[in-house]
């Protein structure tokens, strides 16, 4: 047993924190989020230029070829920085996607491009109120074309394509939509989080390219969810992390009573609490890391525990932040709202934690009945 | 990273598993095995029997250094052989205080003669020990501890009293922190020493806890006699030495686990009926099962990262608080949890109960480990001061001569 990360590993880590504490303070999250930016395009290219968009494509389709181990590392950092970027829409969804299910054709056509910041990709799941779900989905394929509504999808607005669900038959396919073509419609909405942007997309017979057979869908939404959900389980390490970071500075400063604030018990219980919550999403997520880094049969149990986790560890801790902030925790000026906005875009990203909660025991149920 | 053994582990873990097999029976379902729940003289001599058989056959406290009566084997093996030893009827709870704690103070503040006279007896087993720390008003504040010890020549004559001492009845020594200088501010005037539990003046009467059990007890102390040579480290220093026990408390660290308790919740819930259904087809059960799942996951692998850390070389540190901070919460709302499932059924006990009433059983042992080791409140100071490094606690009794600081009203 080890569960160290590597020195090469750690390293990918070092040099991504130092480059996005120089790159990507909370004032560039907070000018494209009081912008109607939908994400920082500078930023994004030098991201691009670091490579971290190939983290896990080989280099014959012009990534860097390294592994998830890396990769987790990269969506922590990212996480911490609230970094206003279509990564997780773009790596861990149209990529991961192309990387699972595409052919040779489509890997050689779409990775580099994807890899280089070239072009942007998403992922259109939802459709209505409440979670995504493959038995009543509107959005169909007729024929050789799509029609049918997404909504909300995250970076849809600036993607090029998209990995959408969409029914077929009796059943589900996944297919790759280039956003350009003809039948493509879009709308960007008011987002939560207005550093990470939301568009309705209508497609109106518009054409596609598959993403595995006809009516595999179900099967490949279930499995890219899964991957999907310990990358950003990652990034939502990071951003509680920081944020408890924060929290813990503010209230060794502020005194109140003659005393910094952080020195009374019911302060410091509360971000003890919040400490403990963020180690139990990061011991799932080393669970969650390495059965995506080794392709394990525990892969969809890790996944769960690592969702559900990292989500209330973020939402509950955003929420302490401010509450230990007191008053200036509510203003627009300070960063707390920030962390508050964007933990809760990503805890309902990919459906809400209770989902996963209900997913995690049916696995164990089949896995006992197996 | 990988959360399997290595090619060595495994190599190791079969030299256990092939050992144990031929050397003793596996625990039978629902077998009583732990000193908690039993702690009877033929309990005593069954653990006294088994542990002299591993020392014999080199299995006993294996990380220990040779010389002390150990193998000089790693953490790693450590954990592997208490994995696999906790799946056969092999009691060993008697041992877990002294070769876990005290064995080690031992080595770290004992004289050479200290060592040699002590350590191979208590790793054989032959010598069962036990820690006298708390006292009736100083529990969670232990270094307001008033246990008097007066220097009488070459000896020292200790009055007091102690109280959560497990198995002082069966124990042959134990290492106590007495109150040598009430005169010097409370933390400066302890001084440890190591006593012999059969010594006249030494009165053991056992507590009845909540659950029934009697696993700990009072001792009090009436003019009892310790030499000089059985001091473990200077006078004065003894809250410097209690220190080294108390962190190697936090360094057993639980292998494995949950795991299955976890599978005996869920065939419960699949058991019982809710709306005319099993349970367990019921949301709201579905969403606490989940919850119970991923936190047991979480504390069993923190534990591993704080092992992992340990084998690269790091040193214990205060971040294993957590698991005690969460895991013991975690066992009084699962067995909570586990009787609710019950319905009106579990308001039952013992052989009246579902699954024997081990749920019973738990919620009511439950609280005991929510105590022990560090309450859940002293728990989150230790995380938020030594973990997140928050300002300590306004302290007005830490510079002051000990016999100055206010007491509660006397009654």
């Amino acid at each position: 047993m080890n569960l160290e990360f590597s020195d090469d590993q750690k390293f990918v880590q070092t040099t991504a924190r130092e480059f996005l504490t120089a790159n990507a303070t909370l004032q560039v999250d907070r000018a494209v989020f009081e912008s109607d930016a939908s994400y920082d395009e500078s930023l994004w290219k030098k991201v691009a230029e670091m490579g971290w968009l190939g983290t896990t494509v080989p280099e014959a389709y012009g990534g860097t070829g390294l592994g998830y181990l890396e990769l987790v590392l990269l969506a922590q950092e990212m996480g911490r920085a609230l970094a206003p970027l279509p990564f997780a829409s773009s790596v861990y969804g149209a990529t991961e996607a192309i990387l699972l299910f595409g052919t040779e054709e489509q890997k050689q056509k779409w990775l580099p491009l994807l890899s280089s910041g070239d072009r942007i990709g998403c992922v259109a799941f939802s459709e209505a109120l409440g979670d995504s779900d493959i038995e009543n989905l509107e959005a169909r394929v007729a024929g050789d074309t799509l029609s049918g509504t997404k909504t909300p999808v995250l970076d849809g607005d600036i993607a090029d394509l998209a990995v959408v669900l969409a029914g077929e038959g009796d059943g589900a396919s996944l297919l790759l939509v280039d956003l350009a073509g003809d039948g493509v419609q879009r709308k960007k909405l008011n987002s939560l989080d207005a550093s990470r942007s939301q568009a309705e997309i209508v497609f109106s017979s518009a054409s596609f390219e598959r993403l595995g057979a006809a009516g595999t869908g179900g099967a490949a939404f279930e499995q890219l969810m899964d991957r999907m959900a310990i990358l950003l389980g990652f990034e939502q390490i990071g951003g509680s992390e920081r944020a408890l970071e924060i929290s813990v500075a503010y209230v060794k400063e502020r005194f109140a009573f003659g005393r910094a604030i952080g020195s009374f018990q019911a302060v410091k219980h509360r971000l003890a609490d919040f400490y403990a919550r963020n180690q139990i999403a990061v011991s799932n997520g080393y669970w969650a890391a390495w059965a995506l880094s080794t392709d394990d049969s525990e892969l969809p149990l890790a996944a769960c525990n690592l969702r559900v986790a990292a989500s209330d560890a973020f939402v509950l801790g955003s929420e302490d932040m401010i509450q230990v902030h007191g008053g200036v925790g509510f203003t627009w000026e300070f960063d707390c709202h920030l962390f508050y906005r964007r933990a809760k875009v990503l805890a309902l990203t990919l459906g809400s934690p209770g989902t996963w909660r209900d997913k995690l025991i049916s696995r164990i149920e089949a896995s006992e009945a197996a | 990273m990988n959360f399997e053994d290595s090619p060595e582990e495994s190599l190791f873990r079969d030299r256990c598993r092939a050992w144990l097999t031929a050397n003793v029976e596996p625990a039978g379902e629902g077998e009583k095995t732990s000193a908690a729940e039993r702690t009877d003289e033929e309990y005593v001599a069954i653990a006294k029997e088994w542990q002299a058989k591993k020392f014999d056959a080199g299995w006993a406290c294996l990380t220990w250094p040779k010389e002390c009566g150990g193998q000089g084997m790693g953490r790693m093996e450590q954990i592997i052989w208490n994995q696999e030893e906790g799946k056969f009827r092999a009691a060993m709870d008697v041992y877990l205080i002294g070769h876990g704690m005290l064995g080690p103070t031992i080595m770290a503040h004992g004289t050479s003669e200290q060592k040699e006279r002590f350590l191979p007896k208590m790793a054989r087993g032959s010598e069962i020990w036990c820690q006298l720390f708390s006292e009736p008003s100083a529990g969670s504040d232990l270094a307001g501890l008033r246990m008097a010890a007066v220097r009488d020549g070459d000896d020292w004559v200790i009055n007091g009293q102690k109280i959560w001492t497990s198995g002082a009845q069966y124990s042959d020594w134990g290492m106590i922190v007495t109150r040598t200088d009430p005169d010097a501010p409370k933390h400066k005037g302890l001084t440890y020493f190591i006593v012999n539990m059969k010594s006249p003046g030494v009165e053991i009467r056992p507590i009845k806890q909540i659950n029934g059990g009697e696993a700990f007890n009072e001792v009090f102390f009436t003019d009892v006699r310790v030499s000089d040579t059985q001091r473990l480290g200077d006078v004065g220093q003894g809250w410097h030495v209690a220190l080294t026990t108390l962190m190697n408390e936090r360094v057993a660290i639980g292998g494995g686990g949950g795991g299955g308790q976890f599978k005996k919740l869920m065939d419960l819930a699949r058991r019982s009926r809710r709306h005319g259904k099993s349970a367990i087809e019921d949301g709201s059960v579905r969403a606490r099962l989940a919850d119970i799942y991923i936190a047991q996951k979480g504390i069993q692998y923190t534990g591993y990262r704080t092992l992992s850390a340990l084998l690269s070389g790091a040193t214990p540190g205060p971040e294993g608080a957590i698991a005690k901070a969460i895991g013991a919460p975690l066992g009084q709302q699962t067995a909570s949890f586990a009787m609710e499932l019950q319905g009106e059924s579990g308001a039952l006990l013992d052989d009246s109960a579902e699954d024997d009433g081990i749920w019973q059983q738990a919620y009511l042992g439950s609280p005991g480990l929510r105590i022990a080791g560090g309450t859940d409140e002293v728990l989150r100071n230790i995380i938020a001061e030594r973990v997140l490094g928050l300002p300590p606690e306004l302290r007005i009794d830490k510079t002051v001569p000990f016999r100055e600081i206010l007491t509660g009203p006397k009654t």
